[in-house]
Formats: structure tokens, sequence, C-alpha cells
């Protein structure tokens, strides 16, 4: 093969992957140099029921979202309708709430005293239980189906118009379009998909316990969270901690590996005209599917507002405060995500192998505690950790939110790359100003999607603040859990609706914000 | 014009932090007390707490909110003898021994009559409140009378994994204290009543909440809660025949604190009417020692058991790993 146009330095790209290999080594050195290791470290047969358990309930959870995820996200590129982009939007919300809060969310809809089961009873059908490996699941599918949907839209949208077009003119049936033209896609963006899913579903626990029913619903992240908070069993810890870095960061680079390379080539960016999508069959085909997604996606989050509604009167002062902290939070995440994948995602996208990829996974499949831990652990000698609340939650939000920014980013940048790399090379486009007057503005969706996420990841997470915290710097949810420590329930509820509203807020002005003037 | 308004505003806003903020803390000295989280939330004890002390103490108070007592206990254990804390407030019996383990525990200064159900001997931590572990449930369910009549009905009960919450664990030494070898055979039994298992109390009682299950397993003062503060008097806890876990939470002065005689004061506030009138409402358990004006109305409704079980101190942490193999052995089936 001739030399690759390259117009991308990998030495940023290289440097960024450092800092977060680095941020997280440190940690579990950290946590390592404190741990008694005399005792001789085994994984104990509770430790492997534990990591059976999470590897199979995370496979399910992600192959499920992922298949679901395809008719969805192919109905809704096919079609235009009013209220789609508020749809696209509102998709994306179960995925940043607190567990709790989607949990009663779920329950609502599908509990013991839910409208699924009232809808049943109604028939005079048995009841459901949502307790045990499907709930898990069904929560899972819930939490990721939209993100899923979110990434394999951004990968339909990405085939130019003119595949489609020409499509059109040889007469493929539906079917052979589906195989010509948008099979590749799928196998290129799918298997990063479900990778990231895995990873995601691997690091669960609030989930897996309270809808997996009990002891048999036992994750590794619970066995890490046992070591650290009852044991104070620092070696303990840190080996399953890296069993979940091995199993979450192996895996998924298992899975980049079968990416294949795939370039759907350069097109006019016009608005995605289909030729193939008309008939009444195939529109009410789709039609149904959306209709399907939405209803189990939005009765849930329309459970989550009516009862916040009733609670926002009763919040306290302090809530508005937490929510002010946790948008300067949000604010921040986003800024160091961004300074961190778009010089990977170059870095990524100028490499034939998918591997690197996997370093991004890192900061997903590392354990927030184990991060926290450790940082505390270095933190602690030199200086007041209550300090560097703040900064650590930032740092840890934005590499959490980093393999779904990669995810993003990486496939349109290699096929900027590849398509005008050569291009820019000749015209002497290179560094900054390749970046500038190329990558940048053609990458404006991925970037706004990629931020809009971080936002609201972010305003959403209950992580490391939780080790960290003070009273003055307390983010919405940890407020809100304090509130339900209190028996305010209501108020709580209130403050879950405020995270929703602020979430959803987020996510919608960057995501607009990158599409601004562009066609979706 | 506007930037130079601003920039004489910054100049103005530092020269007053520099000038007035430190000569003010200069001289007040500064006590630093951990706790736990829903102590010092705005509708916590801790405001309050802090309100009255500040009054009698001419220091500042300083509370620091980190998780649950088991948090606190890690806390503590990663700063060792570097830590900023001149008091821990919040743990409980269940994790004396692992905190006196530390070493980092001075004696406890505080000697007062307590109106505990038991007696309380120990010499390096004081207890400030305390309550019984209990089945909350609606007023209008059968309750059964203890866990045998809970392990053989349909009732449905929402429980907390003692691997990550204190309740849970507390149920676990429950059912170990009171029927030791028998325990396995107890979770057997109850195995098919629990619904789920959560992480925390929190989204244990939001669950019992939506109706997702008939009981769910809290303090027999959460009623007092619904009652007082909500007016709602539809709770009530199902008083058990063989007796009540007791959770008794106390606080102890760390050896390194460099207060120490402001650590005392603090201690022996703690256990003071001004507090511990504070503590049945904001706290929802019972004061350590009664204050004055006794026990708030509504209290008196609240399920009183005739038994009250406490595995000491010394034993807990043997005795919690056994109980904790049984439970994950029964459950798993």
């Amino acid at each position: 093969m001739a030399q690759r146009a390259v117009a991308i330095s990998p030495v940023a790209g290289i440097g960024a992957a450092t800092c977060v290999v680095v941020l997280i080594l440190a940690a579990l050195g950290a946590v390592l140099s404190r741990a008694d290791l005399v005792a001789g470290l085994r994984l104990s047969a509770a430790d492997w029921a534990a990591i059976r358990f999470t590897v199979s309930q995370a496979a399910v959870s992600a192959l499920l979202s992922v298949i679901l995820a395809i008719p969805v996200a192919r109905a809704l590129a096919r079609r235009r309708f009013v209220g789609r982009a508020a749809l696209v939007t509102l998709l994306g919300a179960p995925f940043i709430l607190p567990v709790i809060v989607a949990v009663l969310g779920l329950l609502t809809v599908f509990g013991r005293n839910g409208w699924a089961n009232d809808a049943l009873d109604a028939v005079g059908l048995p009841q459901v239980s949502i307790y045990g490996f499907h709930g898990v699941v069904l929560a899972h599918v819930f939490f990721n189906l939209p993100l899923a949907t979110r990434l394999l839209l951004q990968g339909w949208q990405q085939i130019p118009a003119e595949r489609f077009r020409l499509g059109a003119q040889l007469r493929l049936t539906p079917r052979a379009m589906f195989r010509a033209v948008e099979l590749p896609m799928l196998a290129q963006v799918v298997p990063g998909v479900a990778a990231l899913i895995f990873a995601i579903c691997l690091t669960s626990f609030a989930v897996a316990l309270t809808l997996g029913g009990g002891p048999r619903a036992t994750t590794v992240e619970l066995a890490i969270y046992q070591a650290f908070r009852f044991d104070f069993d620092l070696g303990r810890a840190a080996l399953l901690s890296v069993v979940q870095l091995v199993l979450a960061g192996g895996l998924s680079l298992l899975a980049l590996q079968f990416v294949p390379q795939i370039s759907v080539g350069g097109g006019l960016d016009r608005a995605v005209m289909r030729w193939d999508a008309g008939g009444r069959g195939r529109r009410v085909l789709d039609t149904g599917v959306i209709a399907l997604a939405a209803t189990f996606l939005l009765l849930p989050l329309t459970a989550v507002i009516l009862r916040g509604a009733v609670g926002l009167p009763q919040m306290p002062g302090s809530v508005w405060y937490a929510a002010g902290v946790s948008i300067a939070v949000a604010g921040a995440s986003i800024v160091v995500m961004l300074a961190l994948a778009l010089p990977m995602a170059g870095w990524i996208a100028i490499r034939r192998g998918g591997g690197t990829e996997a370093v991004g996974l890192l900061g997903l499949s590392a354990s927030p505690l184990m991060i926290g831990t450790g940082w505390f652990i270095l933190i602690n000698p030199v200086a007041d950790p209550f300090d560097f609340a703040l900064p650590v939650t930032i740092a840890v939000n934005a590499m959490m939110a980093l393999p779904f920014a990669l995810r993003t980013l990486v496939p349109p940048m290699r096929d900027t790359v590849a398509t005008y790399g050569r291009l820019s090379a000749s015209l002497r486009l290179r560094g900054w100003r390749f970046w500038r007057i190329v990558l940048l503005p053609r990458l404006r969706a991925q970037i706004g999607f990629a931020a809009g996420l971080t936002g609201a990841l972010s305003m959403g997470d209950l992580g490391v603040i939780a080790l960290f915290a003070d009273p003055e710097r307390v983010t919405l949810p940890l407020q809100m859990y304090r509130l339900m420590g209190a028996y305010r329930m209501e108020a709580a509820a209130g403050a879950a609706l405020l995270l929703l509203a602020l979430s959803l807020g987020v996510f919608w002005l960057c995501d607009k914000g990158g599409r601004w003037r562009a066609e979706a | 014009m506007k930037y130079l308004t601003f920039a004489a505003a910054t100049l103005g806003a530092t020269a007053a932090t520099t000038f007035l903020v430190p000569s003010a803390t200069a001289q007040t000295p500064e006590l630093t007390v951990y706790t736990y989280d829903s102590f010092v939330s705005d509708w916590g004890p801790g405001p309050q707490i802090e309100k009255a002390f500040e009054a009698v103490c001419e220091c500042d108070l300083n509370l620091v909110g980190l998780g649950d007592g088991a948090a606190l206990l890690a806390r503590l254990k990663l700063e060792g003898e570097r830590s900023d804390a001149d008091v821990v407030m919040g743990l409980d019996t269940s994790l004396i021994a692992a905190a006196k383990e530390t070493g980092l525990f001075a004696e406890t200064p505080v000697s007062a009559d307590y109106d505990l159900p038991i007696e309380w001997t120990d010499t390096v931590f004081a207890p400030y409140d305390w309550g019984y572990f209990a089945f909350v449930h609606n007023k209008d369910l059968d309750a059964p009378a203890n866990f045998k009549a809970l392990g053989e009905s349909d009732l449905k009960i929402v429980i907390q994994d003692p691997r990550s919450s204190t309740p849970g664990l507390g149920l676990l030494m429950w059912v170990k204290a009171a029927y030791g070898d028998e325990a396995p055979a107890i979770w057997e039994a109850m195995a098919d009543n629990v619904v789920t298992v959560t992480k925390g109390w929190s989204e244990a009682y939001g669950l019992f909440l939506e109706g997702e299950a008939d009981m769910v397993l809290s303090y027999t003062t959460s009623p007092a809660y619904h009652l007082i503060a909500e007016e709602d008097d539809s709770k009530a806890a199902a008083a058990f025949d063989e007796g009540h876990y007791m959770q008794i939470e106390v606080a102890g002065a760390l050896a390194g604190s460099d207060t120490p005689e402001l650590a005392a004061e603090f201690l022996n506030f703690m256990v003071s009417d001004a507090a511990q009138a504070i503590l049945p409402t904001t706290n929802w358990m019972y004061p350590a020692v009664i204050p004055e004006g006794g026990l708030p109305a509504g209290f008196e409704t609240l399920t009183t058991p005739e038994k009250a079980l406490l595995t000491p101190a010394d034993e807990v942490p043997a005795i919690r790993a056994e109980a904790l193999d049984e439970w994950l052995n029964a459950l798993s089936q």
C-alpha cells in the first residue's frame, strides 16, 4: 500500500491517551501501594460467580440493545416527521438519569402495581415480575437502546446521499439496498457500539442489584464496592479492579479488532433522500417501530415527570445551589473531554487498527470508586483532598464519556482523513490548519453530540463526588439522595425532574449547537 | 467604563476577603467533625446542631458529611493519622471493633446517664442516638409477629444488601442474634419473600413507597417521620416477638486532634439536652439521653419492642463474616 496521506500529527493524540492511562494506572498503583499483599490474593468462588453473572448479563444486554436499535435507527433515518428532532433528543434521556430515578420510572410502568400489570389485569392475563435476570436486561436495554440508536443513526447519516440515489437508479429493492449500502456501514459501526454497551453494563451494579433480586445478581463492581467500603481490603479491591479492567478492556479490544475497515467515500452532504422507503407497508412498519420504541422509552420518563412536578414546589433552596454546582461540573467535563477526545480520535483515525480505541474504554471500565480512592491516596499526603473534589470528579466524568465520544468521532474522522487527507496534504493544510479548515467543520454534529452526552452524563453522575464530597460541593444527584435519606421522597422526585431537565437541556444545547445550520 | 467598574469591584472584593476573613478565622478555633451525609443536610440535624454548639463554644464547627457509617470508617482508614478530623460521629456498634483497630481514637471524655435499653460500657465511643431496626408496612397490613411467621407468609419484603449498606448488615446481625445457628433456616424460609435487595436504604424505602413490597427494612422510628412531618399516620412498624436489633450511633474523638478540649466539649454537648432535643425530629432516632422536655409528640405511638437485641461490639467481626456467608448461601439458591 502506498504511503497514507497523513495530515494529522499523532503527537497530541498519544499525549492525550497517555494522560488517560496514567490517570487510571496511577490510581491503581496508589491503591496497591497501600494494600496488604501478604495474604496472597486469589479470586474466591463467589468472585467467579460474580464474574460469570456480570459478563453474561452485560453480553445479553449489549446484544439485545444493539439488535433492537437497528430497526429503530433505520426507521428514524428513513423518515422525516414533525417532532422527529425532539424525539431523537428525548431518546437520549434514559441514559443519563441516575439509576434510582430511572428504576423508579421503570417500576411505575412494569412494577407490581405498574401500568403494564394493570393492563394485563384488565384483560385477565397473569402479572409479570420485573425482578430477576430479565429485569436487569430490561433496565439495561432501557438505558442503552437510545444510545445505540443515536450512534447507529449517526452511522446512517454518514452514508452519502449519492449512494441511495445510485441504488434507486439501479432499482435496488429495500433488501438489496440494505445489503449493498447499509450493511457495510452497520458492519463498521455495530461492533464498536456493542463493545461500548457491553462495557457500560459490565460496570453497573445498582441496577443489577435492585432489579436482579439479590445475591445472585452480584456484579464485580459490587464486589469492589464491598472490598473498599466494608472490608477495606485494598488488595482485593485492586485485584477486582484489574479483573474489571481486563474484562471490559480485553473483550472490547477483541470486538474492535473485528471492525472491518470500510470507508463509505466522499459525498455531497445532502439530505438523505430515501427512494427505497416509499410504499405503505414500509411506512407502516417504520411508524410501528418508532412508536414502539418511543412508548417503551417515554412512558417511564413520563412517570418521572409526573411525579417530579408534584415535588418541585417542595424542594429546598439548597437543591438549586447543588444544581448550579452540577452545571459547572458538567461544563468543565465537556472541555476536558474535548481536549482528550479530539486529539485521540485524530490519532486513531490515522492508524489502521482499531485497538487504540480501547484506551478510551479504560476510563469507562475502571471503577470510579477505585479511581477516586487511588487519587485520594495520592493527593492526601500533599494537599487537602476536599480541594480536589471537583477537579477529580470532572476528570473522571470526562474519562467516562471518552469512549462515547471516540465511538462517535472516529468513524467520520477516519472517512474525512481518507477523503480529504491527500488533497489537504497537497495544499499544505497540516496540523492545526487542517483541524480548523477541514476536520472541525465536518465533525460539528459529532462534536456537538459528544459534548452533549458528556455534559448530560456528568450532570447525573454520582460516582467520585460521594467519596470526596463535603457540604459546599454537593452535586444535584447527591442532593437528591440526601433528600431521599431524609424521607423527603416527593422533594427528591422534584430534584430528579430538575436533573432530567438539566441533563436534557445541556444535551439539547450542545447537540443543537453542533448541527446549527446543518442538515441533521 | 464598564470594565473599570468591574475591575474596581473585583479589587474591592479581594481587599475585603484579604483583610476581613483571615483575621476572623485566626482567633476562632475550628472543630472538624466527620459524619454521615444525611446528618449534615439542610433537613438533617446538622444546621441546628451547628447553631446550638457555636452559640456556646466560641468556635467554628465544621461538619463534614461523608456517605454513611461504613464510608466514614473507610475514609478515616485512608487518611490515617493525617486526618484533619477531631471528632467522628455516626459509626454504630457494628463498626466499633473495626474503628478501634485503627488505633486512631482516644478514650471518651463523656460519662452520661444514658436512657438506652442496654448498659453502655464502651470507653472509647459515646452514644448520641439509637433506634430499632424494624419492618415498616402500611397499617392495613396484617403484619407477622416474627421472622418465622414472615417466612411462612407470602408477604413481599425489600431489604438492603449487607455488603453495601448498614441497615442490610443490621438485619443480618438481627437474625443471627435472634436465632444463632438456626439463622440459615430462617433465611431459607424468607428467600421467597424477598422481592429484591437494594444497594442502600433510600432505594429500598423508595420501592416500598412505590408499592413494590408489603414491608421494607427500616426503623421503628420511620413512621414517626410520616406522622410528624407529613401528618400521615398510615405507616407502622411490625413488632417481632423475638426482639429487635438495635442500632446505636456513636461519636468518638481522634487521638490526633489538635483541639482535644474542644472535641471533648462537643462530645459532651452531643449528650446534653440542647443536642438531644434536636435529634428525634431531624435524625428520626431516639435520643441517647431523654431531654427534659421528653420525647416529641407522636413518638408515643411508635412500636416499642419487648426485647432489645445487640451483639457485643468485639464479637461483631467474626459473626458478621459467618452471617454473610449464610445469607449468601440461602439467597443464592
